[in-house]
């Protein structure tokens, strides 16, 4: 059934194939590698397809009405109301969906059917295999700067059924197109914070706010901090420089992903990743020794000095 | 208080309040009477309370944020959002007159819907509450919700309430920036998403965020 399915997913997307994706095309067209990660050598239809088309997750109306399907729409709920369904694990105001758009079903917004079948991965930021699971508590120990849910505890599970019944279909073990967050060529000029600050007063603010911290509506984030207390800590990967840079030349702003130079979109991510926020909760006490430890990487800011302000010192949530 | 007092009261409160009235009109004067510069009374169109005429797509004023209606008022007389009604409206209020209004119109309580939402088919509900909750991201179309606030409550200065707007205005706002007619959007965030409508999703939207229940402006807080 999986392989009728596989096959079933690759004649639509052959069809799909002279609509393949502008922004895809305009990276092309930029000299960049595409964000499909198959092996270069491959040259079958299958593969040949893979590399062009983007997989088409069902529609939410086709969850199903069974116990599955309920646990599937709880994922779904958690997915983007993460601080009202998982309260318990969240400290901060963001949702999954602020980084992983369409409630995690757009391409190159780190969708989850692309995830979901890439795991048992090897990780280098741990040092080991991580199942899928191990992968969602990082999530919320870093990105949502609270408590990895316990594995096998219902919030995983939901969000598990969620993503597995997403990537229904997909390819196992390969790296499908729109995995993650474009990869930016290299910027012309180094990023730069004076130059990154008029790109989000002109083009960030109006939504963020002029100080970042989003905006909310009877207690609902409608736009999320960017940094500061209720943003995302200094262990989550978007708080490296390349990884912004990729997400907000693709998606930012809302609808409009892909209009942003990439030197705009470098300088906005260096800004944005300049700010403080909370402390990366393996801290171990001094910031040049957790730098070296975890933070050795010309993208992470933290344990540098930026504008005169040695960052990397935390915020306290209130 | 006996009665010549309390006369006597009343005739002080009169007189301050006409003299206050001569040296420094207020925005319920303007809304009332114009500006005695030639202005026509704001209330004529949008009614004394600020609810509009939602039938005439004469959008509601009452509790929109008055950042966004500045910028409105400000648009219109400068030219950058057409509108035959509106721009000698807007031009003929002097720059303070139009902050004036703008703050008047943003404390007025949202008033209760003056006719029933007309009732909308099940297919038309469905397709607005996609479009309204989750976009149609396979078009690059982002949720309405996502920046006009769960509900379409309003968020902040620049993302004004649609819910209990008049469907009407609403339709009329979406084609016009759809046809390039209205392109005082910041960032062209709406001639972005108006682009990715169709007639039958603007009818769908319009319809829907006119009966939702307004709450009054959206207060963002950090």
């Amino acid at each position: 059934m999986r392989q009728l399915l596989r096959l079933t997913a690759l004649a639509g997307a052959g069809l799909l194939l002279a609509a393949c994706d502008r922004s895809h095309q305009g990276q092309a067209r930029q000299g960049q590698a595409p964000t499909a990660h198959a092996p270069a050598a491959s040259s079958t239809l299958a593969h040949a397809a893979a590399a062009n088309t983007r997989f088409v997750p069902p529609p939410l109306s086709a969850i199903p009405d069974t116990p599955f399907g309920k646990e599937v729409a709880l994922g779904h709920r958690i997915f983007t109301e993460t601080g009202t369904y998982a309260s318990a694990y969240v400290g901060n105001r963001l949702s999954c969906e602020n980084c992983h758009i369409d409630a995690g079903r757009l391409a190159n917004a780190a969708p989850m059917w692309a995830a979901y079948p890439a795991f048992p991965a090897y990780r280098s930021k741990n040092g080991h295999v991580n199942t899928f699971g191990e992968r969602m508590q990082g999530c919320f120990r870093f990105s949502m700067n609270g408590k990895a849910p316990p594995l096998g505890s219902p919030v995983l599970v939901a969000l598990e059924s969620y993503a597995y019944w997403m990537s229904q279909g997909a390819p196992e073990g390969a790296s499908l197109p729109g995995r993650g967050y474009p990869k930016l060529p290299k910027p012309a000029m180094a990023p730069d914070y004076a130059r990154g600050e008029q790109v989000f007063k002109s083009h960030c603010a109006l939504c963020h706010g002029a100080d970042g911290q989003g905006q909310q509506v009877a207690g609902r984030t409608v736009f999320p901090p960017l940094w500061g207390p209720h943003s995302f800590n200094w262990g989550a990967g978007m708080h490296k420089v390349n990884t912004a840079a990729g997400f907000i030349k693709a998606n930012m702003p809302l609808g409009r992903g892909n209009t942003l130079t990439d030197q705009d979109a470098w300088d906005v991510a260096y800004f944005m990743d300049a700010h403080e926020r909370p402390q990366d909760p393996r801290f171990n006490g001094s910031i040049p020794a957790t730098r070296a430890k975890y933070h050795h990487s010309a993208q992470s800011l933290y344990g540098t000095v930026v504008n005169g302000k040695l960052l990397g010192q935390g915020t306290s949530a209130h | 208080m006996n009665a010549p007092r309390l006369l006597a009261f009343a005739a002080g409160w009169a007189l301050t309040a006409s003299a206050l009235a001569g040296t420094q009109p207020d925005g319920a004067s303007i809304a009332r009477l114009g500006n005695g510069h030639g202005v026509a009374p704001c209330a004529a169109c949008h009614n004394a309370n600020g609810s509009g005429q939602a039938a005439a797509g004469f959008p509601r004023l009452a509790g929109l944020p008055a950042a966004y209606l500045l910028k409105q008022l400000d648009d219109f007389a400068s030219g950058a959002r057409r509108n035959a009604t509106m721009q000698p409206v807007a031009s003929g209020l002097s720059p303070a007159e139009r902050k004036l209004m703008a703050d008047y119109y943003s404390t007025l309580p949202v008033p209760a819907p003056a006719a029933p939402a007309a009732p909308m088919d099940a297919a038309s509900k469905a397709l607005a509450e996609t479009l309204s909750t989750q976009g149609r991201w396979s078009k690059g179309l982002p949720a309405c919700s996502q920046c006009h606030g769960p509900g379409g409550v309003g968020v902040g200065d620049h993302f004004p309430p649609l819910a209990g707007q008049s469907a009407v205005y609403i339709a009329n706002q979406l084609h016009a920036w759809q046809h390039g007619t209205r392109h005082n959007d910041p960032l062209h965030l709406m001639k972005t998403v108006a682009s990715k409508l169709d007639a039958a999703d603007i009818a769908a939207i319009s319809a829907w965020y006119a009966s939702q229940p307004a709450t009054g402006k959206g207060g963002a807080s950090p």
